[in-house]
């Protein structure tokens, strides 16, 4: 190790790897993950998100989390965002989609209304 | 891409309750479900619910579970890895009650154990894999040690250790900045920087927990101490009884090499550092410092008489800083973080926060770190959970062999060095043994009497004869063959062995004979007078008899008894339809299986 450039670079390139034992994000996203969750599709709804989130640079910020049985099966896969005491629902998700509520939702802080399950019921 | 991280304790304590077969379930499941590109299993050091192993957390809900079997593993991998329905069997509950469905509220940093506790030595403990200099990194490691070669110059360095008001954490309490300024300028054409990894103390594992936990914490802090003081070399003194510490320790020196952070031109200062292991095989008095130093150059571990001071002449007769493995942990955040934000936390003149080893008739045993300052009751009460089966307290021993005790009504003492001395107590290197009305103190000060004839390395006559003679007068009284005058003598020949012993190990050792004499002063008149044990320990003070009237006549104890000590009588008590039992004195050898095989509570000792 010659210069303190060379130990920022290692930092960075692992601070994302384990940001995620720090625990207390400011926004969680919950998926479905029971077994109607799962059958409907949740696995790749759940790793896009994973994925998204990194690539979004926001792994500090957001965590990214599973839940079991939220309790409206028809609508599965079904995710929720809490951010501070708010909740947003968002149903019938595809991986498609999770690149717009990364990129709006998260990022932008826009909720995307046309997936949430106010837009649906 | 991975979204979850599965942190398995790998310290010393789960891996004796069996983690490494619990991580192998882990990688069995995992691969059953088709998760291991999704979940990263990361073997860690001590969470400090030793008690409750192995300990896992999953992240990122932070779920906390424990006592988790291989069988267990299954469970977990399924319900919670799988389809996010956390096992609420296994969660770890501090009060007892149900678990809250939320996961955010069975986080470990949400329950009591955690809740009170600062942990700033072991803030990687538990949380990084200690065999990844790259997750160490990621957590600010080494950045200290940049900023010191690039930005500081050594006396620099020692201002802020100094002005942090760190003292030494083996337990004397030696101002650590004041320390190395003697050092620094001392010329030489060699100097030196020693870790004392000896810890010797009955039930104390700190020192053990950090090196497993966080090994690179240490080399880092090894390095600044060599720029502060201008020494090129540094030796870490550890137990050969610690296999697991010496091995995470030894990859983190060859990681260290690797990048550079220890050998040639650190950081591309001119500054060259390199750190070796030397294995201690386990003399107590080796974590005397200048023993310590003795045993490294190859020599039986006998102290030597100080001054000349390390500071002058150490190790191979050159200027050397030794320091204890938890108070160099504390150096890099305090060259990070700053000397104001270290002395904000704790006491007057005792800055910072002490690792506990918290051991005995106590709930939650396990490692505990708090700021300076906490009260004793804090530590029992709302860390350690109280005393266990309705018992109450009775005192706490801190400092180990060296030590003395805090009795029940000094229990809102404020831990620190200076309130602890002032009650004839001592901080010690962080043995916290709580013991409640079943222990007998006499008792206790034997057994540590025994510990340090034991360990005593025979070079002076103050401690190898006077410790046995101290031994011999209390074995005495715990056999009701002591008078009041073997009283006063005992607190004599402590006074005569503090003063005239070589190192601390005979300066210290009455330590928990005059401790008790203060404070229990009663139990000694008690076994001399009364020839009794008011706690039911001293067995040649006890006798057993059964309560006739009591007795139903089962025969449960004459069954269970080892030395057929007891027999059935000719008495049949009113309204039993059998003759009572009788103990042979004689006979009996006080086990008290008797006790415990009665169900009918009509056997008792006195």
């Amino acid at each position: 190790m010659k210069s303190l450039a060379e130990l920022k670079a290692i930092k960075d390139k692992m601070k994302d790897k384990v940001v995620l034992r720090e625990g207390s994000s400011d926004i969680r996203v919950v998926v479905g993950m029971a077994t109607c969750g799962i059958a409907a599709g949740a696995r790749p709804v759940l790793n896009a998100f994973v994925e998204e989130v990194n690539n979004a640079g926001l792994s500090g910020q957001v965590t990214v989390s599973q839940t079991g049985c939220i309790g409206i099966c028809e609508f599965e896969p079904v995710v929720e965002v809490f951010d501070a005491d708010k909740k947003v629902t968002y149903v019938k998700m595809t991986p498609d989609k999770v690149k717009k509520i990364v990129a709006e939702h998260l990022k932008g802080g826009k909720v995307v209304a046309e997936y949430t399950i106010a837009d649906k019921a | 891409m991975i979204r979850a991280h599965v942190l398995i304790c790998a310290g010393t304590g789960c891996t004796s309750s069996g983690s490494k077969l619990v991580e192998e379930a882990f990688q069995k499941n995992l691969a059953d479900c088709g998760l291991t590109e999704e979940v990263k299993l990361v073997q860690t050091g001590c969470f400090g619910l030793c008690a409750l192993g192995p300990v896992v957390i999953v992240y990122p809900e932070g779920t906390f579970y424990s006592r988790v079997t291989p069988e267990d593993v299954k469970e977990i991998v399924e319900e919670h890895l799988l389809k996010g329905r956390i096992v609420e069997r296994l969660v770890y509950s501090d009060t007892g009650e149900e678990v809250v469905e939320d996961p955010t509220k069975v986080s470990l940093n949400d329950t009591a154990f955690y809740k009170t506790q600062n942990r700033v030595v072991l803030r990687n403990c538990g949380v990084i894999d200690p065999e990844n200099i790259d997750e160490y990194i990621a957590m600010d490691g080494y950045a200290a040690l940049g900023k010191v070669l690039t930005e500081m110059k050594p006396e620099d360095v020692i201002k802020v250790v100094t002005d942090s008001g760190l003292r030494g954490r083996g337990g004397g309490g030696f101002p650590t900045g004041f320390k190395w300024s003697l050092c620094a300028p001392n010329k030489a054409p060699q100097k030196y920087v020693v870790c004392n990894a000896d810890e010797g103390d009955p039930g104390a594992f700190m020192d053990r927990s950090l090196l497993e936990g966080d090994p690179h914490t240490l080399i880092e802090a090894m390095a600044i101490a060599g720029y502060a003081i201008g020494a090129t070399v540094g030796y870490v003194y550890v137990r050969a009884e610690y296999p697991i510490a010496v091995n995470r320790l030894q990859i983190a020196i060859n990681q260290a090499r690797e990048y550079g952070l220890l050998g040639k031109d650190i950081f591309g200062s001119g500054f060259d550092f390199d750190l070796y292991i030397r294995l201690g095989a386990g003399a107590f008095v080796c974590g005397e410092e200048t023993a310590l130093m003795t045993s490294i150059e190859g020599n039986r571990g006998e102290p030597r008489p100080r001054p000349p001071y390390p500071a002058v002449k150490g190790l191979y007769n050159s200027p050397t800083v030794e320091n204890n493995v938890e108070t160099f942990a504390n150096i890099p955040q305090i060259i990070l973080k700053g000397a104001e934000w270290f002395a904000s936390m704790g006491t007057e003149k005792s800055k910072g926060t002490k690792v506990f080893a918290l051991g005995g008739n106590i709930e939650h045993t396990g490692l505990v770190e708090i700021p300076m300052g906490t009260t004793l009751r804090s530590i029992i009460n709302d860390i350690g959970g109280g005393i266990p089966n309705g018992k109450k307290f009775k005192a706490a021993q801190t400092g180990g062999p060296s030590g003395g005790c805090i009795p029940a009504s000094l229990i809102d003492t404020e831990v620190d060095y200076d309130n602890l001395t002032a009650i004839g107590c001592m901080m010690g290197s962080g043995g916290l043994i709580v013991m409640d009305e079943d222990n007998c103190m006499v008792d206790m000060a034997k057994f540590f009497l025994e510990f340090t004839v034991d360990e005593s390395c025979g070079k002076c006559t103050p401690c190898r004869v006077g410790t046995k003679r101290l031994l011999e007068k209390l074995d005495d009284i715990t056999k009701g063959k002591g008078t009041l005058e073997d009283i006063d003598e005992l607190e004599a020949l402590c006074n005569y062995i503090k003063q005239n012993s070589l190192c601390g190990l005979g300066q210290t050792a009455p330590n928990p004979v005059l401790a008790t004499l203060r404070f229990f002063r009663d139990e000694y008149v008690a076994h001399v007078v009364d020839k009794k044990c008011p706690a039911g320990v001293c067995k040649d003070l006890l006798s057993f008899v059964v309560d006739k009237d009591k007795c139903i006549g089962c025969g449960m104890c004459a069954r269970n008894c080892p030395v057929g000590a007891i027999t059935k009588t000719d008495y049949i008590a009113e309204g039993h339809k059998l003759p009572s039992y009788e103990i042979d004195t004689a006979k009996c050898i006080k086990c008290g299986v008797c006790i415990g095989n009665c169900k009918f509570k009509a056997i008792s000792k006195n």
